[in-house]
C-alpha cells in the first residue's frame, strides 16, 4: 500500500453513534417506557411528598438519587418526572407527525401556486428558532403542559411537512400510481390506497430522531417556567429549580439533567441506525 | 444575486406576517391587555381603541403595521410603554457579545476538533462522533448548569451571574459554542476525510507535502462546503439557545426582554424579537451563499 493512496478502512464508512450494539439504549428507552406506564415499579416513595427535616440529602442508601431542597426523594421525582416529560415529547411528536404528513401530502398533490405557497410557509417556519417560534406561540396562547405540547409541535411541522411533500412527489408520478388512475380510481381512493402508505417510509425515523429534540424542546421550556407548573415532577422544570442549590447539592440537578441526555441519546441512536438500515429504501 | 436578495425579502415579509396573524390568534381583548391593572372605564377605552388605532379594519391595520416596519418602527411595548425598537437597541449589546463569542467559541474548536481527528483511525473518530452525539442531546442549559458547578460554584473561577467585564463572559460563551463545536466539528470532520481521498490529495502528497499542511492548505476549504448548509441550524441555535444561556446565567440582553415579554404577553415585543431573529437569519444565509462562491470557485460559473 503506498503512502499517497489512503487505504478506505472498511467497505462502510462507520456513521455517527457510539455503542457498537443497540442492546443498550433499547434497554434505556424499554425501561423509560416502563417508567412511564408504572413508575410503582421502580420505587414506592411520592414524588410529591415534601420532608423539610430530611431535605438536601445527599445519595444514600434510603434516598438513592438523594433528596431536593423540600426533602422530596430525587429517585422518585425522577422516575415520576419521565411520564411527564416523555408524554410531553410523545404527544408534541405526534402531533407534528400527523399535521406534518397531512399538510406534505396537500402540498405535494396540489396545484402548483397552493404548493408552491404551502412549501414556502414551511421555509418561514424553519427560518426561525425552534425555541423562539416555541416562545412566539407560548406567549399567543399562554404556559401550560398543553400550550408547551402545541408549541413544540408547530415548531416541529416543517420538517415531517418537507420529507413527505417531497416523498409525495416521487410516489404521484410512479408506476402504481399511473395504473390505478388509468383503472378509474377515484382520487379520494389513490390518495388514501396508494400515495398514503408509500410517503409514510421515512416518518417512523425521523420521528424517534425528532421525539428526542421534542424532549429537549419541552425541558428548555419547562426550564424557563413555561410547561408545567410546580410541584409537578417534571425533568426541566426540576433542573430550574435544582439551579438555586447547585452549590450545596449536586445531585439535585445531576439526576434531572442525566435523565434527559441519556433519553435523548439512547432516542438518537436508535433512529440514527434505523435510519442507516433503511437508507436508499425509497418506494 | 437579485434573486437571492428577492427571496431574502419575501422571507422576511412572510415572518412578518406570520408574527402578524400570531397578534390575531392571541385570545383575549388587545384593549383587556393594554389596560392591565390599570382603571377600567368605557371612557379609558375608546380613549386606548383611538390611541392604538384599533377600530380600523384589520387590513388596514395590517397594512399600517407593515408601513411602519418598513419605516423600522416595531411599534410600542404593552408593558413597558416604550417604543420596542428603543427596547431592543438598549438590550442587544450583550446579547451580541454573547452570540459573537459562543460562534467564535464553535467555529474555532470545530476546526481544531475536525483537523485533530480527521484521518487519525478509529479512536479519534470514536471521540469526534461521542462529542456530537452528546452536542445534540444534551439540553443547551444543562450544560451550562454544569459549566456553573464545576467552574464557579466548586472551583470559583467565574462569576455566578451579571455581566460584568470579559470573566463573566465565559461560562455563558462555552454553554452555548459547545454544542455548536461538537456538531459542526463532525461535519468538518466528515468533509476533511472525504477530501483527502480525492486525487487531488494525492497530487498534494506526490509533491511532498506534510499530511498538516495538506489539511491546512486544501482539504480544509472542501470540508467547509458541508459545513456552510448548516448555516440555519448554527443561527438558530445561537438565537434560541441565547434566550436560555441568558436566563440561566442572569445576564442582560433579549433574552430576558424575550421572557419578560413572553409572560406578559406584550406582543408588540415578542413579534419584533422574532422579526429580528429572521432578519439575522436572512442575512447570515445570504452572507453564506455569497461566502460559498469564493469557497468554491466551481460553482461560479
Amino acid at each position: 500500500m503506498s503512502t499517497l493512496t489512503r487505504p478506505r478502512r472498511s467497505a462502510r464508512p462507520a456513521r455517527p453513534g457510539l455503542p457498537r450494539g443497540l442492546l443498550a439504549p433499547a434497554a434505556f428507552l424499554v425501561l423509560l417506557a416502563l417508567a412511564v406506564a408504572a413508575p410503582g415499579l421502580f420505587t414506592d416513595a411520592d414524588p410529591l411528598a415534601a420532608d423539610p427535616l430530611n431535605a438536601l440529602a445527599p445519595p444514600s442508601s434510603d434516598h438513592w438519587f438523594g433528596s431536593d431542597h423540600l426533602g422530596r426523594d430525587m429517585l422518585a421525582r425522577v422516575v415520576h418526572g419521565a411520564r411527564h416529560s416523555i408524554s410531553i415529547g410523545v404527544a408534541a411528536t405526534a402531533l407534528a407527525v400527523t399535521s406534518g404528513v397531512l399538510l406534505g401530502l396537500a402540498a405535494g398533490l396540489s396545484p402548483k401556486w397552493l404548493d408552491e405557497a404551502l412549501a414556502r410557509s414551511f421555509d418561514v417556519l424553519s427560518t426561525l428558532p425552534e425555541l423562539l417560534l416555541a416562545l412566539l406561540v407560548v406567549a399567543v396562547i399562554g404556559p401550560g403542559t398543553g400550550n408547551v405540547i402545541l408549541a413544540i409541535a408547530v415548531a416541529q411541522i416543517p420538517n415531517y411537512a418537507r420529507v413527505v411533500r417531497a416523498q409525495t412527489f416521487v410516489v404521484r408520478r410512479s408506476g402504481y400510481v399511473e395504473q390505478a388512475v388509468t383503472f378509474g380510481r377515484s382520487r379520494l381512493a389513490i390518495t388514501a390506497g396508494h400515495v398514503l402508505p408509500n410517503v409514510l417510509g421515512p416518518i417512523p425515523v425521523l420521528a424517534t430522531i425528532g421525539l428526542g429534540q421534542a424532549v429537549i424542546s419541552s425541558s428548555g421550556l419547562s426550564f424557563l417556567g413555561m410547561g408545567p407548573q410546580p410541584p409537578a415532577a417534571e425533568w426541566g422544570a426540576m433542573l430550574s429549580q435544582a439551579r438555586d442549590y447547585l452549590r450545596v447539592a449536586w445531585w439535585e440537578a445531576f439526576f434531572p439533567g442525566a435523565a434527559i441526555t441519556l433519553t435523548v441519546v439512547c432516542l438518537t441512536v436508535v433512529g440514527r441506525r434505523l435510519q442507516r438500515r433503511f437508507e436508499g429504501r425509497t418506494p | 444575486m437579485i434573486k437571492r436578495l428577492g427571496t431574502g425579502l419575501a422571507v422576511l415579509w412572510a415572518a412578518a406576517t406570520a408574527a402578524y396573524l400570531a397578534l390575531l390568534l392571541a385570545p383575549g381583548d388587545t384593549v383587556d391587555v393594554l389596560i392591565g391593572d390599570g382603571p377600567d372605564t368605557p371612557e379609558i377605552r375608546a380613549k386606548i381603541i383611538a390611541e392604538w388605532g384599533l377600530d380600523r379594519p384589520e387590513i388596514v391595520q395590517y397594512l399600517s403595521y407593515l408601513w411602519r416596519l418598513l419605516h423600522g418602527d416595531l411599534g410600542r411595548s404593552y408593558q413597558l410603554q416604550r417604543g420596542v425598537g428603543e427596547i431592543l437597541a438598549s438590550q442587544i449589546g450583550p446579547t451580541v457579545q454573547l452570540t459573537l463569542a459562543a460562534a467564535t467559541v464553535g467555529v474555532v474548536l470545530a476546526g481544531v476538533i475536525a483537523v485533530v481527528t480527521a484521518g487519525r483511525g478509529p479512536l479519534s473518530r470514536a471521540v469526534a462522533s461521542t462529542a456530537e452525539l452528546v452536542s445534540v442531546s444534551v439540553p443547551p442549559f444543562l450544560i451550562g448548569i454544569v459549566l456553573l458547578s464545576v467552574f464557579s460554584f466548586t472551583l470559583g473561577w467565574f462569576p455566578v451571574s451579571g455581566a460584568e467585564g470579559p470573566r463573566a463572559l465565559v461560562l455563558p460563551a462555552l454553554a452555548l459554542g459547545l454544542p455548536i463545536a461538537g456538531v459542526l466539528g463532525q461535519v468538518l470532520r466528515g468533509g476533511l476525510e472525504r477530501a483527502l481521498e480525492q486525487p487531488f490529495a494525492v497530487t498534494a502528497r506526490s509533491r511532498g507535502l506534510t499530511e498538516r499542511a495538506l489539511v491546512v492548505r486544501h482539504a480544509l476549504r472542501h470540508a467547509l462546503i458541508p459545513a456552510v448548509t448548516l448555516a440555519g441550524w448554527f443561527t438558530g441555535t445561537l438565537l434560541g439557545g441565547a434566550v436560555i444561556t441568558e436566563i440561566l446565567f442572569g445576564r442582560p440582553g433579549l433574552g430576558q426582554v424575550t421572557m419578560q415579554a413572553v409572560t406578559g404577553r406584550d406582543m408588540p415585543v415578542v413579534m419584533a424579537v422574532v422579526l429580528l431573529s429572521a432578519v439575522v437569519y436572512v442575512t447570515i444565509s445570504t452572507l453564506l451563499d455569497l461566502a460559498y462562491r469564493v469557497i468554491d470557485p466551481r460553482i461560479r460559473g
